[in-house]
């Protein structure tokens, strides 16, 4: 292969060997080859189909018992790959170690979606574990034909199809390897019994830690094509601005650099990336003014005040105004989350390769390859047939990041230039221009009998309406492209009712026609500051009536899982049974407490609970969170380290949005562009965090990518009303705002 | 155009750069595809672009090339392999400590230089040393967890 080549996955399996890549090196240092798959053994049958209903589709069985499985559904740092290795693993009994997956190869894997609502493992697994079981009785068929007995005393186990009484058997690779299994996936092929579990349910390492760990992995970042150009995309100084010029003599002094322009569209390319990220930086360019944007400061009384499109009843039980008029306590809050950004560590990136014949190639990191396809494909006139996403890790990104956007970049750029191009954003422009998490305004009302029962609940939210559509690529409005405007966040509403025991409640959606700035599914969206309310309210109904703010949850609560998680939180975290705030809070020049929150996702899939320990500074406003308990229930876990990993990174994540993260915008223009306009959680702040993983072998399959980030900010809030006595309802908790709020200390609710 | 040598992984090299001031980042990335280093701000604020300098982790993003002139530089590539992995990426292994893994090279660069100087940190030194390293899939217990192991606590 010649140096600085990297064909595209299937090309290299063709090739028949690992995945090497050779860089030109320097003559002083050797040839590096990277083996991405190094159980990858045999070129998998040509003309393998992707169709989601056979089996082939999924599973290549190689002659050296090795298998390579294919999935829709995108690893992004989750260890999705491993843990449906796992599933298959145990269907067709042999080792997981032995099961190479490759995910989002939009050319030779089947469309499973796009990945998100931590869906992968439950839609996307489940898919790939039925053609599994379905494999599992063909290499039992195959084997009752070679060691001529009946398939009743065959089992599959370690990789071979041998007699349960004992005695040799043969291996899956010496029955099907290098053919295809020619067979439909089969809905009723039965599943291995979850008591007999061999490898779901145990700690399979990540390969790609390891070679996370050494630099070894290929991100989309480290993609190289023959013939690419790197290029640098010049985004408006405001968003909405159109370009009146370009002074190409800006660029004097830096070398082989072109100017590309279609309509607003600006970019720079070059052979070399430096002289590229130099170009874009020196280019002068002159844009038309535009001030579009509601801007931040304002943010909250906007989405109180802005146009309403349409109410969305989206809960009605009971009747709550006449309940509400009944009670003998009733309370109100409101609660505010800001705008938030995916923020991924690195900037957004793709390479493209855009040919003549109208055949493309783009290697992306986006989580929704197949949708993204078929909007590219519409939006720049390409086929779509003859359009195929390659998915490469990049940097983490929580939802859709900027990723869709820098694939249009590069794509606009390859049909433009004739020539493969990558395009990386730099630091501004993902904390600028990548779609955001949206703002949310919830104002509760609630009403407590004289017994202390919850008579009444009434969730009212302010949100920006989900626009139907794809979402608008920037690089196509740039260049004057016709396409879809739909602006979407995702399903914002739910966990917006409180799960506990009340008879009359009602959670209402004021859709707002605008949104101040595109949106996107940014990690379990609108669940996050919901729960915050919800929770947060609970626990000031609790304050209310004077009760452990555990055991008011608890009182009203049937469910034994959702009890459960609590009572192992509790118990973990070493819960002092007392109502908030703490009466003796006060450690030295510290103030310190505790909280709870409990959630059910989208209140019929995890159970999660969590507790924390923070200590408040008041004369610096700072929050400490000095530990975390959580306990998670999922149903059955498939890999028990990879599960934790994820509920640890739920928690670090979310208390760095409740503590740091607000995209700040005015008039024109984003106006926190990088670390220190957006901070996000630093080492000195990470918390101990302890999580109980209680496991369901006999239940389904859930994702955990996002749960465990629902109850966080909740609390949190819940713990600094212990320690402090005052309640924080709008995020983030910096250290400006909550000074604020300890020198004006407030009801701890509107009582009415 | 001018030429910069340097030791790079323990062998001798020289990169051409037609800007001395482009950041030893984009040389190590396009010229000596070592891919190890991450662009993740180009500021200096996040560390996923560390590299080892004369044994010190060293920013490369904010490096210009001329700096590394006659130095010593190692990446991530540098410490070991997953067949060989140096003591802090067998301890990184160990404990999972990655999700995306965008910011694994910065840790383990910083890391490596931390125990370099301070082999038997306490909690507090670590946090204090990864200070400046940004981690957004909040892998931070881990890591944390991977370099008390490395450094034999
Ligand atoms: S890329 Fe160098 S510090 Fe962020
Ligand atoms: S593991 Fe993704 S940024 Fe640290």
């Amino acid at each position: 292969m010649d140096a600085l080549t990297l064909l595209s996955r299937r090309d290299v399996l063709k090739a028949g060997g690992g995945f090497v890549v050779a860089f030109a090196f320097g003559a002083a240092l050797p040839r590096v080859a990277f083996a991405q798959a190094p159980t990858l053994s045999g070129a998998p049958p040509t003309g393998k189909p992707i169709d989601n209903s056979e089996v082939d589709s999924f599973i290549v069985m190689h002659a050296d018992g090795t298998a390579t499985v294919y999935m829709g559904k995108v690893d992004v740092g989750t260890g999705l790959r491993t843990a449906v290795a796992q599933l298959v693993a145990e269907e067709l009994g042999m080792s997981a170690e032995r099961i190479t997956v490759i995910d989002g190869d939009t050319g030779i894997c089947p469309d499973q979606g796009g990945t998100g609502g931590s869906t992968g493992l439950t839609r996307g697994g489940t898919e790939v574990r039925q053609a599994a079981a379905t494999a599992h009785q063909m290499l039992l068929a195959l084997g009752a034909a070679r060691l001529n007995r009946p398939v009743v005393e065959l089992m599959a186990t370690d990789g071979e199809v041998r007699p349960i009484a004992g005695g040799a058997g043969v291996g899956f690779g010496a029955l099907v390897g290098g053919r295809r299994f020619e067979m439909k996936v089969d809905p009723k092929a039965p599943l291995r019994p979850a008591a007999g579990y061999r490898v779901v349910g145990t700690p399979v390492p990540r390969p790609d830690v390891a070679d996370k760990c050494t630099g070894r992995l290929t991100y989309v970042t480290d993609l190289t094509v023959p013939n690419m150009l790197h290029a640098r995309v010049i985004r408006p100084p405001a968003v909405g601005a159109t370009l009146t010029s370009v002074d190409e003599g800006s660029l004097r002094g830096i070398p082989d650099v072109r100017v590309v322009r279609v309509q607003s569209f600006l970019a720079v390319v070059s052979k070399d990336e430096w002289a590229a990220v130099r170009a874009a930086a020196a280019l002068k360019a002159t844009w038309t003014e535009a001030r579009t944007l509601p801007g931040s400061s304002g943010l909250e009384q906007w989405t109180r005040t802005g146009a309403v499109e349409r109410d969305q009843e989206v809960l009605n039980r009971g009747d709550v105004t006449a309940a509400i008029a009944r009670a003998s306590t009733r309370l109100s809050a409101t609660y505010f989350w800001p705008y938030q950004g995916h923020a991924s560590l690195g900037p957004s990136c793709a390479v493209a390769d855009v040919r003549a014949d109208g055949s493309s190639t783009i290697w992306s990191a986006a989580q929704g390859g197949p949708p993204l396809r078929a909007t590219l494909a519409k939006v720049f006139g390409l086929p779509v047939e003859k359009m195929r996403i390659v998915f490469l890790e990049g940097s983490g990104s929580y939802g859709t990041n900027g990723s869709d956007h820098v694939a249009a970049d590069a794509v606009l750029l390859s049909k433009t230039i004739g020539q493969p191009v990558r395009v990386q954003w730099m630091r501004a422009d993902e904390h600028a221009w990548d779609p955001k998490g949206p703002q949310q305004l919830l104002e509760l009302h609630a009403g407590l009998d004289a017994g202390g029962r919850i008579v009444a609940w009434d969730t009212q939210m302010w949100l920006s309406t989900n626009a139907p559509g794809t979402r608008a690529l920037l690089a196509a409005d740039a260049a004057g492209l016709t396409q879809e405007h739909g602006n979407g966040a995702g399903a914002m509403t739910q966990n917006g009712d409180p799960p506990y025991q009340a008879e009359n409640v009602r959670v209402t959606a004021h859709w707002l026609k605008e949104a101040p700035l595109q949106m996107s599914n940014l990690r379990a969206p609108g669940k996050i500051a919901n729960v915050f309310a919800v929770e947060g309210f609970t626990d000031e109904l609790a304050a209310a009536a004077g009760v452990d703010p555990l055991a008011f949850r608890l009182s009203r609560l049937t469910d034994p899982r959702a009890i459960e998680v609590l009572t192992r939180t509790a118990e973990a975290f070493g819960w002092q049974a007392r109502p908030s705030p703490n009466p003796r809070a006060r450690q030295g020049s510290l103030l310190v407490g505790q909280g709870i929150a409990y959630m059910r996702y989208k209140q019929a899939e995890n159970y999660v609970a969590m507790a924390m320990e923070v200590a408040v500074n008041p004369t610096t406003g700072v929050i400490a969170v000095r530990r975390v308990t959580c306990a998670h229930d999922c149903g059955i876990i498939v890999n028990p380290d990879g599960l934790r990993n994820q509920i640890e990174g739920c928690i670090v994540q979310t208390l760095s949005r409740a503590l740091h993260e607000e995209v700040t915008f005015d008039r024109s223009r984003v106006t926190s562009v990088d670390w220190v306009g957006y901070p996000i959680l630093t080492f000195p702040e990470a918390p101990a965090v302890r999580v109980v993983m209680i496991n369901r072998p006999e239940l389904p399959i859930l994702g955990a990518g996002e749960a465990a980030t629902a109850p966080v900010a909740a609390a949190l809030a819940n713990a600094v009303f212990d320690a402090t006595g005052v309640r924080l309802r709008t995020v983030p908790f910096t250290p400006v705002r909550v000074k604020a709020a300890l020198t004006q200390p407030r009801p701890a609710a509107a009582t009415a | 155009m001018p030429r910069y040598a340097f030791r790079l992984n323990g062998r001798p090299v020289s990169a051409e750069s037609w800007d001395a001031a482009q950041p030893l980042l984009y040389v190590l990335r396009n010229t000596f595809g070592l891919h190890g280093p991450k662009f993740g701000c180009g500021l200096g604020q996040c560390g996923a672009c560390t590299v080892l300098v004369d044994g010190r982790a060293t920013r490369s993003c904010t490096t210009p090339v001329s700096r590394a002139e006659g130095r010593a530089v190692t990446t991530l590539e540098g410490l070991g392999t997953p067949e060989q992995p140096s003591t802090l990426q067998a301890a990184f292994i160990a404990e999972q400590a990655a999700q995306c893994g965008y910011c694994t090279n910065g840790m383990i660069m910083t890391a490596t230089s931390l125990l370099a100087r301070n082999p038997r940190p306490t909690l507090e030194q670590v946090k204090e040393g990864l200070s400046g390293n940004l981690c957004r899939c909040g892998t931070h217990t881990r890591i944390l967890s991977a370099v008390m192991r490395a450094s034999g606590a």
